[in-house]
């Protein structure tokens, strides 16, 4: 392979794991409350198509941007009012969000299938993006690739050595010692499902105005889903979550490259690679028990009545 | 007598109650309660279970607030509003139930607690140090909780309370679940913290260790305050008498039974857990002979829980004879097969696994009484059923409005005394039980004693699993202990003590058969 191929080929690898990337962050802060939604994919549907039509109306890339994650809030919302609201079971509340997200995203956006839009363009960063081989990966991207790579920074360090993480860390194991010591259970945990909320709605915003600047239904295939997969395998920690977001992004790019090339495998069976290849390496790192009990919130899924 | 020592100045108080009333519905919970205590005064609250001491703990801490009555703090009335105010004004409390995180460290867990006063933790991991050093409670501030043992465990909630500018420590039940040592560590800290002037209240039901500790005591029955004493000057008996009224019968002492042939033998037992907290099982040996009692000690979590799913057959173990019931082998067979061959079981939940908690006692009868003629080609025989339920709750006089309450509507001690009833009647050959009087108060668990002791004469084995080293000298003929999955010695009660059972509990076996590394490395130094 020549270095030209290895250099897009990491390039694309981060531009395709970047919205599972964005999701994957989102989710692991709203489980590590203690809080599962399984809504990922109904919200970013909704910031998908809401991003589009409003970059589409407004011509503002940056206010699709802001509506995208909006919408994605809103939608985390409504989740939160029933789940933790009314302690309705996490699990069905979430499948319902998805469900929901998915149905009104292609009704709000059935005017707008196949319209063209300008997308995001990259930025190439003058001399670090001459960098041999990982330039272009890290330092020609767009914008939202950039702030992913802040949002990660951000997430562990919160989780690292932030007051703020340890309170939600802790919200997540135990909610009853939690309040008992006086720390705001319920708070914690609405933000909590709002910032993951925020983030489906950007992942969402990116697919539809940046990755592929336009808006088909269902366009999120199935990335929701193995975002809550990558949570899961990644043990909650945030360096395995960039590692498999990635993992999954260089294989969707290989299957491509693979199938230009014309090796005689069936392309279905490329198709699944991305994958097959992500869960078999997080499962495969994810195996000592002892420390994957570590990091996963125990309460997770469990209702909390703070007077109960 | 005791007034006049408590009662120099009013001003001197740190902490008085007065008149202090919270109703919940259906409940007069505290019924206007006095109280006071001095500084470095160390402070008993007696009470059965039920009795009003843990709303009143929670009226001090902020978590409740009373419907009438004063809280005066210092001299002064205040309006205690939640538990971060509370602790700003110097109160801590340790709670029963350990309010800590496993997977965080000792440092982040106080840090939590402290909230935006943490400041730096490596500095706060400096002061845990200190302080922990300073009372004699050595802690690893970087050690995650759910590597520490429960006795470590309770030190990290004192020392939570200790960086702070304590001035009234609460204590909540603190010595359930420590060893016999333990105890005696926990009390040296405890009159230290008395010396350096801070108030202590100790919430407590075993009268002993009150004895042993407090200056005086204030004795709760049924929300009200039904004396004040100093334990020093006045018999366990009395204050017991105090926390019961004088007409519930209080269990002091049973004549011991050395029994007849063994019946449960348990040979080579191992067992390796697959969850990484649980314990593991080594080589586990020992024998129940119809017609006693054996007790099996030690700390929650060292083996307990595995050791009887073991022999209740929730878990399978490798070979058949491993575990047998006279001379059947019955390692590998299910628990309806047990039962069968003469199980009876209380297992340690109560609502969960000794009953379904939403169904009705009627109902719970069939869980495990179904050998009783209960079931005919699986349908139910509502009738005997119903006459089932009855005779428990008759016999054992299960305080309910009959048998069609929910299990959940049930105090613990009475759902307990149904649980125990429901396997006693069924005639079991065999009863494994654990931690019987567990949350239990003293007129159910005496009821609970003198039901397994008329089973022992009778001639049934029986085997008590419990953290509550009194019980287990007060029951058994026999005692052993369990440590990291480890057993000790068995000896006949009457030739032990509770210093020896006490250092069983922590893994020091002076004897074989059963000696093993471990404790002869232990006994060396």
């Amino acid at each position: 392979m020549d270095i030209d191929l290895i250099t897009n080929v990491l390039y694309a690898m981060v531009r395709t794991g970047t919205p599972l990337l964005i999701v994957a962050l989102g989710e692991l802060v709203c489980e590590k409350s203690g809080v599962l939604n399984l809504g990922q994919e109904g919200m970013m549907l909704m910031g998908a198509v809401v991003g589009f039509i409003v970059t589409l109306t407004t011509g503002s890339l940056i206010l699709g941007f802001l509506c995208a994650i909006l919408a994605g809030i809103v939608m985390s919302m409504l989740f939160a009012g029933i789940a933790l609201g009314l302690n309705a079971n996490q699990v069905a509340t979430g499948l319902a969000l998805t469900i929901f997200g998915t149905g009104l995203s292609a009704f709000i956006g059935a005017a707008y299938v196949g319209v063209p839009i300008a997308g995001l363009d990259p930025i190439a960063i003058p001399v670090l993006s001459e960098i041999p081989i990982i330039g272009k990966m890290l330092f020609a991207q767009d914008l939202i690739v950039y702030l992913s790579f802040v949002i990660f920074a951000l997430v562990y360090w919160f989780f690292k050595s932030s007051r703020m993480g340890l309170t939600v860390k802790a919200v997540g194991e135990n909610p009853h010692a939690a309040n008992v010591i006086g720390l705001p259970v319920m708070r914690t945990r609405y933000l909590a499902v709002a910032f993951g909320g925020g983030m489906a709605g950007l992942a969402g915003g990116y697919l539809s105005l940046a990755y592929t600047p336009l808006w088909a239904e269902n366009m999120s295939s199935g990335r929701g889903w193995i975002a809550l997969a990558l949570v899961v395998f990644a043990t909650w920690r945030v360096e395995r979550i960039i590692l498999g977001a990635y993992l999954f992004g260089l294989a969707s790019i290989l299957n491509l490259v693979a199938q230009g090339l014309g090796y005689p495998v069936s392309p279905n069976l490329l198709a699944m690679m991305p994958y097959a290849a992500t869960v078999l390496v997080l499962v495969m790192i994810s195996s000592n028990v002892m420390k994957s009990k570590m990091y996963t919130p125990m309460w997770l899924g469990k209702p909390f009545h703070p007077h109960g | 007598m005791s007034r006049q020592q408590v009662e120099p100045a009013s001003s001197s108080y740190r902490l008085q109650l007065q008149g202090i009333t919270k109703q919940y519905p259906g409940c007069l919970a505290n019924d206007k309660i006095d109280l006071a205590i001095q500084a470095g005064e160390i402070h008993a609250l007696l009470g059965e279970n039920g009795a009003g001491k843990s709303t009143l703990m929670k009226m001090i801490y902020g978590v409740t607030k009373p419907d009438a009555g004063k809280i005066i703090w210092q001299g002064t009335p205040v309006t205690i509003k939640d538990p971060s105010m509370a602790r700003r004004m110097g109160i801590g409390m340790v709670f029963q139930h350990f309010s800590l995180f496993e997977t965080l460290t000792v440092t982040e867990n106080i840090a939590l607690a402290l909230g935006d006063e943490a400041g730096d933790l490596k500095q706060l991991a400096t002061r845990i140090s200190i302080v922990s050093k300073q009372y004699g409670m050595e802690l690893h501030p970087n050690r995650h909780i759910h590597s520490l043992s429960v006795g470590e465990r309770q030190r990290v909630e004192i020392v939570r309370c200790l960086v702070q500018n304590i001035k009234l420590l609460i204590l909540d039940e603190p010595t359930s679940v420590l060893t016999p040592q333990e105890v005696e560590s926990l009390f040296v800290t405890l009159r230290q913290l008395a010396k350096d002037g801070c108030s202590i209240l100790f919430i407590s039901h075993k009268l002993k260790e009150v004895q042993a500790l407090c200056h005086s005591a204030t004795i709760l029955r049924a929300g009200k305050v039904t004396g004040d004493c100093i334990p020093a000057e006045v018999g366990t008996t009395r204050m017991a008498q105090l926390m019961v009224g004088d007409d519930t019968p209080i269990s002091t002492d049973y004549p011991k039974s050395s029994g007849t042939l063994p019946f449960l033998i348990v040979k080579d037992l191992s067992l390796v857990s697959e969850d990484p907290f649980a314990a593991t099982l080594k080589n586990i040996n020992f024998e129940v002979r119809s017609g006693e009692i054996l007790g099996i000690a030690g700390v929650a979590g060292n083996g307990q829980e595995e050791l009887l799913a073991a022999l209740s057959g929730e878990h399978l173990v490798a070979r058949a004879e491993q575990v047998c019931f006279a001379d059947t082998a019955v390692g590998l067979l299910d628990p309806r097969a047990r039962r069968e061959l003469g199980l009876g079981f209380v297992p340690e939940e109560r609502l969960g696994r000794g009953a379904v908690p939403e169904m009705s006692l009627k109902e719970n009868t069939l869980l495990t009484g179904y050998l009783q003629g209960l079931v005919n080609n699986g349908f139910i025989n509502q009738l005997k059923t119903s006459q089932f339920a009855d005779q428990i709750i008759k016999d054992y006089k299960v305080k309910t409005p009959g048998n069609q309450a929910a299990a959940q509507s049930l105090s613990g001690g009475n759902l307990q005394k149904f649980i125990i009833g429901r396997e006693i009647l069924q005639n079991p050959k065999l009863l494994v039980a654990a931690h019987p009087t567990w949350g239990v108060d003293i007129g159910a668990a005496t009821a609970i004693h003198r039901a397994l002791i008329a089973l022992r004469d009778q001639g049934a084995a029986i085997l008590v699993v419990s953290e509550d080293i009194d019980e287990l000298f007060l029951i058994s003929d026999r005692l052993c202990a369990i440590c990291d999955g480890e057993l000790s010695p068995t000896k006949a009660t009457t030739a032990t003590s509770i210093e020896e059972v006490g250092r069983w509990m922590t893994g020091v076996f002076d004897q074989p058969p059963v000696a093993s590394e471990h404790a002869l490395q232990t006994s060396a130094i």
